[in-house]
């Protein structure tokens, strides 16, 4: 598996659920790997998921998962490549189920599927807080008790070690729920150099590879601020950390990729993010990125190394999502002459129609959005914009005023100001808002489980 | 003195954090940072947000990587799926901030390198 050296080839081919498909096939065929890395999961998602969980008990993980295994296990197994990815969503039983599928059909007998859960603690909830648990926000301190009747998920920011655990017996692919984004980097440097789980300073180093790693295109070129020093958008080559056992690694991207390693591309995407940069919290340490070292190794390139971490604390983050209310947005162009002018007028019209109707929001917005979709050239560049797309929307528990503000924005097209268009797309919807309550839980109440599955025949 | 814009003497990211945002800043030389570390108060940064920062501003120092870390507190409408906003995420943040114009002294020269083809800034 590892070079004579023992360096770890690991790459990240997904920085959230809907980043491009093909970035992932790329990885695994255009240079060499060992380790393919995938994060599917943001804060949101879960509450989706275990939404779709109710309605089919087989649902509930990351199903693009699964058709992307069906594409590249050949060359995973040609290769030797091992996948470590948070797919497994509240459900990684009936996902590891879908691979096994998946590898028996490709006559893929040996394959070892692994899977951590334990982290999803939903039904545990009332008992949790029954044993003194406080779930109190993290943020501001609000009491659980605020939203406990609207909550639609909780997950546990498991640690790296159980992952790394799967590696060790054997696992090909490792899927999980609710890890940490970094720690999918971090479970195989566990695995492969046996770190010990009081080793802080290379915890850390694996947990600012993975920090680095975890948004994907975001440190090879995307996002960069001096975007002009970028090339080849259209075929952007995804992070790779060559990993070293003394948690020194260098990022780079497969030779003939578009995009951009620089020192500071990969500053950039270090403070992403980033809160007290001198005391980054995972489940596995605390990382101080006061510590790290950045220099160039060649062209696109950059050795890091240097890193300090401390214990970790003894405390799990945990993710909980809730029902907060329903949304609806939508929008109007309207052209120029005095475009500004108009598109207030439009937006002072909706409201003051609602008001009269006696219907009003616990939240609003109104934005200006736009330069030249109608007038092109002719506007473009001018000093005061040629049209501008009014955007308004509306928040609150009662869906239906959320829905009655819908009905309110295509009169506007014949009793409004002249050139007012756009209104395509049918009457915004409501659709749920979910609140994200970030809280703690003492982690000697969490108990991780680790399955490793072989394909038979 | 003179003023010469944030985008010419260092580059951001942003991103969502907690019930605000996150900018990162970093300077593109040593003399730069100096500037920006007496410079670039929290105070000065959220007087030029205005009204999308509702909250404090914090900012952390990164000196090894010439950076300085803002958090903007309460600044996305309420963050992630339950903000209305175009930008619910703050993505886009870290470009408003590069905006500013910055107080230098007359003999301090940016970047030369941080200017666009034919760009605005």
């Amino acid at each position: 598996m590892t070079a004579p050296d023992r360096t770890l080839r690991i790459a990240n081919g997904q920085g959230f659920w809907g980043d491009s498909v093909d970035a992932p096939i790329r990885l695994v065929e255009e240079g060499p790997l060992d380790y393919l890395t995938l994060d599917y999961l943001a804060e949101v998602t879960m509450s989706i998921l275990q939404k779709q969980r109710r309605r089919d008990p087989k649902a509930g993980y990351a199903v693009d998962f699964v058709d992307l295994i069906r594409k590249i296990l050949p060359t995973l197994r040609k290769k030797g490549i091992r996948v470590v990815a948070n797919a497994g969503g509240v459900n990684a039983d009936a996902c590891r189920a879908a691979l096994v599928e998946v590898a028996r059909e490709q006559g893929a007998a040996g394959l070892k599927i692994g899977t951590v859960t334990g982290d999803d603690i939903l039904d545990r909830l009332d008992e949790l807080v029954a044993s003194g648990v406080p779930f109190a926000n993290l943020d501001d301190g609000r009491p659980f008790s605020e939203i406990r009747s609207q909550v639609l998920s909780a997950n546990v920011y498991i640690s790296s070690f159980p992952g790394a655990m799967a590696l060790k017996q054997g696992a090909h692919i490792v899927v999980s729920g609710r890890s940490t984004d970094p720690g999918l980097v971090v479970a195989p440097l566990i695995a492969e150099y046996g770190w010990a789980a009081d080793a802080w300073n290379l915890l850390a180093a694996g947990t600012v590879a993975g920090h680095i790693l975890e948004c994907g295109a975001q440190c090879t070129g995307g996002n960069f601020s001096r975007w002009w020093e970028v090339s080849g958008w259209d075929h952007l080559g995804y992070p790779i950390a060559e990993c070293s056992p003394d948690g020194t690694f260098v990022v780079t991207k497969h030779e003939g990729t578009g995009g951009l390693v620089t020192v500071d591309t990969i500053a950039e995407q270090l403070v992403y993010e980033m809160g007290d940069p001198s005391r980054y919290l995972t489940p596995d340490c605390v990382a101080d990125f006061t510590s790290i070292n950045l220099a160039s190794d060649g062209a696109d390139r950059v050795r890091v190394f240097g890193i300090k971490g401390a214990p970790a604390t003894d405390t799990f983050k945990v993710s909980i999502s809730y029902l907060e209310g329903y949304k609806a947005v939508g929008q109007l162009t309207v052209s120029g002459p005095d475009a500004e002018a108009k598109a207030k007028i439009c937006a002072d019209a909706i409201w003051g129609r609602l008001a009269r109707a006696g219907v009003t929001f616990e939240q609003t917005v109104t934005e200006l959005v736009g330069v030249d979709a109608c007038h092109g050239p002719i506007t473009r560049g001018a000093a005061v914009p040629g049209e501008i797309v009014l955007r308004v929307g509306v928040k609150d528990r009662d869906r239906r005023k959320v829905d009655r503000f819908g009905k309110e924005l295509a009169p506007l097209v014949t009793s409004g100001p002249p050139g007012v268009t756009g209104f395509a797309g049918g009457r915004p919807k409501a659709t749920e808002v979910l609140g994200y309550w970030p809280t703690l839980i003492p982690k000697s109440l969490v108990t991780p489980k680790v399955v490793v599955e072989e394909v038979r025949k | 003195m003179k003023r010469i814009p944030l985008y010419r003497m260092a580059h951001a990211r942003s991103g969502d954090k907690g019930d605000g945002s996150n900018v990162g800043v970093l300077a593109y030389d040593d003399a730069g940072y100096t500037i920006l570390r007496s410079w670039l108060t929290p105070e000065r940064v959220k007087a030029h947000f205005g009204e999308i920062v509702k909250g404090r501003v914090e900012r952390h120092d990164i000196p090894n990587l010439r950076g300085l870390n803002f958090i903007l507190h309460d600044s996305l409408g309420g963050g992630g799926s339950a903000s209305l906003k175009t930008d619910a995420q703050g993505k886009t943040h870290g470009m408003a901030l590069l905006r500013m114009a910055v107080e230098v002294p007359d003999d301090y020269e940016p970047s030369k390198t941080a200017v666009a083809p034919e760009g605005e800034l």
